[in-house]
């Protein structure tokens, strides 16, 4: 064999061997790797309890209302299958909406509300002008308005 | 010897005619303008879409402007990644210079893309998530990939004899390679507060058409300049190694003469 061969074997082997240690150490971390839990898990008691974590998914509609205050705000978080109510006290990100995703952290407490402490928003990656938005919602209603 | 083995050793002798160090000097400096050029063209082109074509985006109007520099700038930072570790490989194989001088040529072109890529990233977090940064996957990857390149960097020059510094240096590029693809998937494996790829190879772009070909045209001049840059990096390492050759010798004075 010549030694050009044999080396582009060692160096091959090496490769796979470091993949394969790699890979196995990302499943192990799977859980800590995870940026936030959706509201299935957290239903299901995955979740960390009293401790600090993340839970991702959609504002659901119409559950946006604030405290007397101004200042507290209520909403849930829902992934469809599971709805989480929070409480948070703090100013909102301007991409915060109804229907649109958010990440948030902070503790779940025994009855089940989620006291968060920090909202992030989340987009998603469809980019399109505000016109095509526009056509879109038009179609949508004009839908509805032959199913009723 | 057959004519069909005859012919596989005649070309990868012409193959390897280009190895060497004094062949692809010149030639290096011939491309070099062109691909300057495109870079400078279609950099123009890119920006004039991006910021004054391109419509404004239904969710994040202004700000998703962005992405013409942002995504290009992420893709370059892991394909240069991907290509160093490449030419590493090869030169370790092959024990060919000049595929060390290309790798290490291009390390500081990566490293750029990718702070880059970074602060574009924490620019454009911050009005859009609430945040500059988070420890998600995505990000946490991205950012090690700018230390592997700054790391990379280190060593190669940390270290004087040549020989040894790319052998160490050809380390870090292939075991640092298994990084982008981690990089590329974490938004798929793991639940990240980053968004998932408007553009893939499996599925249509999830992009409205003049968005998307501002995005490709400033992709194709984040190519064309890395090809530029690395070209005039290369000659550099090339003098700076063979400087005590006869042909730089004749070389320079050649060059000085033209001037």
């Amino acid at each position: 064999m010549k030694p050009r061969s044999k080396r582009l074997i060692l160096l091959g082997s090496a490769v796979a061997l470091l993949v394969g240690a790699v890979a196995l150490v990302l499943t192990a971390f799977q859980q800590n790797l995870v940026f936030f839990h959706t509201p299935t898990e957290v239903a299901a008691g995955k979740a960390p309890v009293e401790r600090v974590f993340r839970i991702g998914g959609l504002v659901e509609e119409g559950s946006i209302a604030r405290n007397d205050d101004g200042y507290t705000v209520r909403f849930a978080i829902t992934d469809t299958a599971q709805v989480i109510p929070v409480t948070y006290r703090g100013s909102l990100p301007s991409m915060f909406q109804e229907g649109k995703g958010a990440v948030v952290q902070g503790k779940l407490t025994s009855d089940g509300l989620f006291v968060a402490t920090e909202v992030l928003a989340k987009h998603d990656e469809n980019y399109m002008p505000v016109e095509a938005q526009y056509a879109l919602d038009k179609a949508h209603q004009a839908n509805q308005t032959v199913q009723y | 010897m057959t004519t069909d083995t005859l012919n596989r050793a005649e070309r990868s002798r012409s193959l390897f005619r280009f190895a060497a160090p004094q062949v692809f000097y010149p030639i290096a400096g011939r491309l070099a303008p062109w691909f300057a050029g495109i870079a400078a063209v279609l950099t123009v082109v890119g920006l004039y879409i991006g910021f004054f074509v391109a419509p404004t985006d239904f969710q994040q109007g202004e700000v998703y402007r962005v992405i013409f520099i942002h995504v290009p700038a992420a893709w370059m930072s892991m394909l240069i990644y991907l290509v160093m570790a490449f030419w590493a490989a090869v030169g370790l194989v092959m024990n060919t210079r000049l595929s060390f001088m290309m790798s290490q040529a291009l390390a500081p072109t990566g490293a750029m893309f990718c702070f880059v890529a970074l602060w574009t990233g924490a620019l454009w977090g911050k009005p859009t998530w609430g945040t500059y940064w988070v420890w998600d996957a995505r990000l946490t990857s991205q950012l090690l990939l700018l230390f592997l390149y700054l790391g990379f960097i280190a060593l190669t020059r940390a270290i004087e004899d040549s020989r040894r510094a790319d052998r160490a240096g050809a380390i870090i590029a292939l075991v640092g390679a298994i990084n982008v693809p981690i990089i590329y998937f974490s938004v798929q494996w793991w639940n990240t507060l980053h968004q998932g790829a408007s553009v893939s190879l499996t599925k249509a772009p999830s992009m409205a058409t003049t968005m998307l070909s501002g995005m490709l045209i400033m992709a194709l001049a984040a190519w064309a300049y890395t090809f530029a840059v690395a070209f005039w990096r290369v000659r550099s390492l090339i003098l700076e190694r063979e400087r005590h050759t006869d042909w730089v010798g004749a070389e320079l004075e050649a060059e000085a003469k033209r001037q």
